[in-house]
């Protein structure tokens, strides 16, 4: 047998393999190819555009017509815009990130990418992309629906508004990629949906948390979708840049980039 | 397929050099210590049965395993420390799909053409793998077959230098199977190196200038299919009444017979001629009606039937390893 093992040399090869010019990867162009793919499978989604824009703008809308909940003194919709701006992000950033990438990772999708010569910062970069489009279609939409039908009127905040969704989007997103990347797909579509509806309820998002237990309001401020509500919210009533709730915000982020680098799984 | 042994061997360097392969998942050993060299331009299978270990060998050409012992070369290059710039000149086929469910075959392909300088068309594959039909098809209604052709293509579209192919008929009907062969060929026309993995004998015989035969992470037999073969080990098979007295067949041939089952023998030796001449006359001796008689060189499925079953003999217990993977990974 040894002689087989060993003693067996290679026929001999086919004509030299033709010469390749460039073999480099076009970075740019393969990221936003790859962004474009991920959009194309949101809007294919109907789960998808549920959760990222039938759910905002429904909350949005029944609840500045049909007065029911505990606005504060505000006008329901002064205070609900804030509100669903904050809904809009996690909804985006954690419940479709975290459910499209742990599915993606389950069928192995994360893997073969893994195996092009799209890099890994270009997938992570090319998510961004699709991320950002997508919040600023929601957001168009509730801002341009909220000023025009629903008669809100803000006293300042446009320019806390992009910071706020800029490093709220950063932070949600953070914490979708890190359940994506260490749940099972089943799991992760629990928890998210699960953790969604708690960020409903206590972060103060659609009624004023005052009416809820403190200790309850309490832990719902320091959730970061209740911390981008409040930072949007001051700034919308023209009081400036909620740095202490921004810096929970950022501090969201920092923490699940830290765990999601170590812990992030790409294959199924 | 195989050339003739006066081409001449230009000094290229190997397209893949594996030295002492190791690779455990737990307590299975999955590769275990693998010697194996690909030329440029040569097609390569590895065939062994499930759990043999082809698919982690692979796995860490492809950069997606960290070897636990030895060195893999691919290119000149460490497929992990150097991913970057192997990986445009690799083309993968993986066991499982790896696409996105809700996605087209067409804007999958176009997809990752995007990711090479200088793709291949992907319209013009989307045609050749047979898949322009299935255009509108997402990904999830795809068939078997189909899900695996555009793996395939997926795999072909950024002109690779080094096609790996993991299992790529399983699943196939035979028309898919002889396309999916079709296409291979043409890599082989084009100078393309291609490692595929199988447990089709025939795919390896019909497919590769080399076989490498692994059981349980060993490198058991490498060689030509012709030099597996080997026409030196030439055999007699025939049926006759069971139970006849092979110790006496034997000393009369002077080559071991043996009883594969009742009724059914194999002989095996040099000189077929002289073979028969002998067994015709023991057999009139003793008396014995003959049924079929064949003489043959042994089909790889022979060689590799033997290898295997002397390879999973001795040590019992024999965890899937893939599962032991899973266990560790997770």
């Amino acid at each position: 047998m040894s002689s087989d093992l060993h003693g067996a040399d290679a026929p001999a090869p086919r004509p030299d393999p033709p010469a390749r010019a460039r073999r480099g990867t076009p970075l740019l162009g393969a990221i936003l190819a790859q962004a474009g793919m991920e959009l194309r499978l949101l809007f294919r989604s109907p789960e998808s555009l549920l959760v990222t824009l039938g759910i905002p703008v429904g909350v949005l809308v029944f609840f500045s017509v049909v007065d029911v909940l505990p606005t504060g003194d505000e006008r329901a919709v002064d205070f609900l815009v804030p509100g669903v701006i904050a809904i809009s992000v996690a909804a985006t950033g954690l419940v479709a990130v975290a459910i499209q990438t742990a599915f993606e990772r389950k069928y192995g999708v994360l893997k073969r990418l893994g195996g092009t010569p799209l890099p890994r910062a270009g997938y992570l970069a090319a998510k961004g992309v699709a991320v950002a489009a997508t919040l600023t279609i929601q957001l168009l939409l509730i801002v341009v629906l909220a000023l025009t039908v629903l008669d809100w009127r803000p006293a300042g905040g446009a320019l806390v508004l992009p910071v706020a969704v800029l490093v709220g989007a950063i932070s949600h997103t953070a914490i979708g990629l890190l359940l994506a990347g260490s749940l099972r797909a089943e799991a992760t579509l629990a928890v998210t949906n699960g953790l969604f509806l708690v960020l409903l309820v206590i972060s103060g998002v659609t009624f004023d948390p005052a009416a809820l237990p403190d200790a309850l309001a309490a832990v719902g401020r320091v959730l970061p979708t209740g911390a981008l509500a409040e930072v949007v919210r001051v700034g919308a009533s023209g009081g400036g840049l909620a740095v202490g709730s921004l810096a929970v915000l950022a501090g969201w982020g920092a923490a699940a980039i830290g765990v999601a680098s170590r812990s992030f799984r790409w294959e199924p | 397929m195989s050339h003739s042994a006066s081409d001449p061997v230009p000094p290229s360097p190997p397209a893949i050099e594996l030295v002492g392969l190791t690779k455990r998942y737990g307590d299975t050993v999955a590769v275990d210590g693998l010697d194996l060299t690909v030329h440029p331009g040569e097609t390569l299978a590895l065939l062994g049965p499930n759990g043999a270990g082809k698919t982690t060998t692979v796995e860490c050409c492809e950069g997606y395993r960290i070897p636990d012992a030895g060195q893999v070369r691919v290119l000149g290059l460490d497929p992990r420390r150097d991913g970057r710039r192997l990986r445009p000149r690799l083309g993968l086929m993986l066991q499982e799909g790896g696409v996105y469910p809700l996605a087209r075959p067409r804007e999958v392909l176009h997809l990752f053409a995007r990711f090479h300088a200088e793709p291949a068309d992907p319209d013009d594959l989307l045609e050749r793998v047979g898949l322009a039909e299935a255009d509108r098809t997402r990904f999830r209604d795809l068939s078997g077959g189909q899900k695996q052709r555009l793996s395939l293509a997926l795999a072909l579209v950024g002109r690779p230098e080094i096609v790996f192919l993991d299992e790529p008929t399983a699943g196939l009907d035979p028309a898919a199977r002889r396309m999916t062969w079709e296409h291979v060929r043409e890599l082989q026309a084009d100078g393309v190196t291609v490692v595929l993995t199988t447990h089709l004998l025939d795919e390896a015989e019909e497919l590769a200038d080399r076989v490498a035969i692994i059981d349980r992470g060993r490198l058991i037999a490498l060689g030509t299919p012709d030099e597996l073969t080997h026409a030196d080990r030439e055999e007699l098979t025939f049926s006759a009444r069971p139970g006849l007295d092979t110790e006496s067949l034997s000393a009369a041939l002077e080559v071991p017979a043996v009883e594969l089952r009742p009724g059914r023998y194999v002989v095996h030796g040099e000189n077929a001629p002289r073979l028969i001449s002998r067994l015709a006359g023991w057999l009139e001796e003793h008396d014995v009606r003959l049924g079929e008689l064949q003489a043959a060189k042994r089909s790889l499925e022979q060689v590799y039937l033997g290898l295997t079953e002397d390879a999973s003999a001795p040590s019992g217990g024999d965890p899937s390893v893939e599962a032991a993977r899973r266990e560790v990974e997770a």
